[in-house]
C-alpha cells in the first residue's frame, strides 16, 4: 500500500493511468507521484512474507473455528438473533441505547446482545470470506486455476481496491471491539474471550 | 477449575503425538515431491513453504489469464532500471547483435545463443499481465520463444530441478522449478506489442512468468542455468530476491 497508494478499477493501474482515488501519503517507491518530496524506506519483503504468513493463521484458524462453531452450534445458539429480536423496533431500540452510551444491563454479561450478534456474524461471515477471496484474486498462480475469482471482481485491481476497503473494514470492526471490551470490563471479559466462560461476580 | 482427567491426558498426549508424526510425515512428503521452496528456513518458512506447495498444486498446469489485444494498456509502464552498464552499452551500441545467452549446468548439450538464433524458433505470443508486488500493473503483448523450447533444445537431464536465470545486470538473478520453466507462457521475450522489447522492459531478452509477481520476470538475461539444487547458488536461497528480504516462490 505504502510502495502505491493509488487505487484503481478494473484489470490494470499504474503512474501512467488515472486512479480510482490516492491516499495522501508519501510513497516508498520514488516512481510513484505523490506530491511528497521524499521516499520512504522500503519495507516490502518482510511485509509481504508477514501478510502470507498470518494469512495461513488466519485460513487455518478460521476453518477450525467455523467447523466447530457448525458442529457445537455456537453460531446457532449463541450468534443468531432470535426472531423477536430482528424487528425493525428491536433494532432502532438497541441503536439508540448504544448511541446514548447506557451501561450494558446485567443480562448482557451472559449473552451477545443484538448488535454484538449482527457485528459478529457479518464480521465472520461476510468480512473474512471477502478479505480472503479478494486477497488470492490478486495472486496471478491462483487466478491462473481459478480465473472467475478475480474475473467476476471486476479485474485484479478492482480486488485490491475491494481488499483496501475490507481489511479497512476489519481494522475499524477491531477498534471498536477492543474500545467496547474496555467499556463492558476489560479484564473479565478478557478472561471470558479466553476461557470461554464467565466467572460470576 | 475442573480436574484434568486422567483420560484426557492421555488422549490429549495421543493427539498431540500423532500431530507432531503428521507434521513430520507431511514434511517427509512435501520434499519427495519438490513442494519445499529454497528459503523455507527462517521465521518466514512456514507461511513460504505452505504457500508454494499449496500453489504448485493447484497451478502446476493452469495458464495465466490472457486478454483480448483491446486490453493493451497504452503505453506500458516502464518500471525503473539501473543506469546500464559499460558493457550494456557498447551491445546496444550493436543494436545487440552480440548479445549471447549461454546455457548450461544439467543439460546434455550446453549452448549459446543469439537473439537471431531465439528468433529463428517458432515464435510465440501472449498477451498478459505484468503485476509488480507494488501494486500496479499493466498488459502487454509478449512476443518470444518459450523457455521449455530452449531447454529441449539443450536437452535438460531428468534429475534438472531448477532454472537459473542470470541478468547482464549485477547481483541480478532469480531461479524457478520446473513446473514454471517448462510451463508454456514461460518464455524467453525478444519483442512486445509487436515490436522489438524496448530496453526500458528488459530488452534485448526478458524472461517473461506471467504466473508470478514482476521481480521474477528479469530484464536483461544472459545466461541460464539448469540444476538441481540452489544451495551453491549466492547465499542458497534460491535467487537474489531473498537476500534482499523478498521471497523466492513470488506467485501471490
Amino acid at each position: 500500500m505504502i510502495s502505491h497508494p493509488r487505487f484503481y478499477w478494473g484489470e490494470t493501474g499504474n503512474d501512467l493511468t488515472p486512479t480510482l482515488f490516492k491516499l495522501p501519503i508519501p510513497a516508498s517507491r520514488h516512481l510513484v507521484p505523490t506530491g511528497y518530496g521524499y521516499v520512504l524506506p522500503d519495507q516490502n519483503g518482510w511485509s509481504r512474507y508477514l501478510h502470507f504468513q498470518a494469512a495461513w493463521v488466519v485460513i487455518l484458524t478460521g476453518l477450525l473455528y467455523a467447523i466447530f462453531g457448525f458442529l457445537t452450534g455456537h453460531f446457532r445458539k449463541n450468534l443468531l438473533p432470535g426472531n423477536a429480536d430482528l424487528s425493525w423496533r428491536a433494532l432502532t431500540k438497541a441503536v439508540a441505547g448504544h448511541l446514548r452510551f447506557e451501561r450494558p444491563s446485567e443480562a448482557e454479561a451472559w449473552s451477545y446482545n443484538l448488535l454484538q450478534r449482527l457485528a459478529y456474524l457479518f464480521v465472520i461471515f461476510v468480512l473474512f470470506p471477502l478479505v480472503i477471496w479478494t486477497g488470492l484474486a490478486m495472486s496471478p498462480a491462483f487466478v491462473s486455476a481459478f480465473p472467475a475469482t478475480v474475473n467476476v471482481l471486476g479485474g485484479q485491481q478492482s480486488a485490491r481496491t475491494l481488499h483496501f476497503f475490507v481489511s479497512l473494514a476489519l481494522v475499524l470492526f477491531l477498534l471498536i471491539h477492543v474500545g467496547m471490551v474496555w467499556f463492558a470490563g476489560f479484564k473479565s471479559r478478557v478472561w471470558a474471550m479466553i476461557a470461554g466462560r464467565v466467572s460470576r461476580p | 477449575m475442573s480436574k484434568i482427567s486422567r483420560r484426557k491426558l492421555i488422549t490429549t498426549g495421543l493427539t498431540a503425538a500423532a500431530g507432531v508424526a503428521g507434521l513430520g510425515v507431511a514434511a517427509g512428503l512435501a520434499q519427495k515431491y519438490g513442494l519445499v521452496p529454497p528459503d523455507h528456513g527462517g521465521i518466514w518458512g512456514l507461511g513460504e513453504t505452505l504457500t508454494y506447495a499449496s500453489q504448485r498444486l493447484l497451478t502446476r498446469h493452469s495458464l495465466a489469464r490472457e486478454f483480448p489485444r483491446s486490453q493493451i494498456s497504452k503505453p506500458p509502464f516502464p518500471n525503473e532500471v539501473e543506469p546500464p552498464t559499460e558493457e550494456f552499452k557498447r551491445l546496444q551500441a550493436g543494436r545487440f547483435a552480440d548479445w549471447r545467452l549461454s546455457v548450461n549446468g544439467m543439460v546434455s548439450r550446453p549452448a549459446t545463443f543469439s537473439i537471431d538464433q531465439l528468433k529463428s524458433y517458432p515464435s510465440h505470443s501472449q498477451i498478459t499481465m505484468l503485476q509488480c508486488e507494488e501494486g500496479w500493473s499493466y498488459i502487454a503483448e509478449w512476443i518470444g520463444v518459450p523457455l521449455s523450447h530452449v531447454l529441449q533444445v539443450v536437452g535438460v537431464l531428468p534429475q534438472a530441478k531448477y532454472v537459473a536465470y542470470f541478468s547482464i545486470e549485477p547481483d541480478t538473478w532469480e531461479s524457478i522449478d520446473m513446473a514454471d520453466a517448462l510451463h508454456p507462457q514461460t518464455f524467453l521475450t525478444y519483442g512486445m506489442n509487436g515490436d522489438a522489447l524496448p530496453v526500458a522492459h528488459g530488452g534485448p531478452l526478458r524472461l517473461r512468468l506471467p504466473r508470478q509477481v514482476g521481480y521474477k520476470s528479469v530484464k536483461f538475461i544472459t545466461h541460464l542455468t539448469v540444476t538441481d539444487s540452489m544451495k551453491s547458488f549466492g547465499k542458497g536461497l534460491g535467487s537474489a530476491a531473498p537476500e534482499f528480504g523478498y521471497a523466492w516462490y513470488a506467485g501471490i
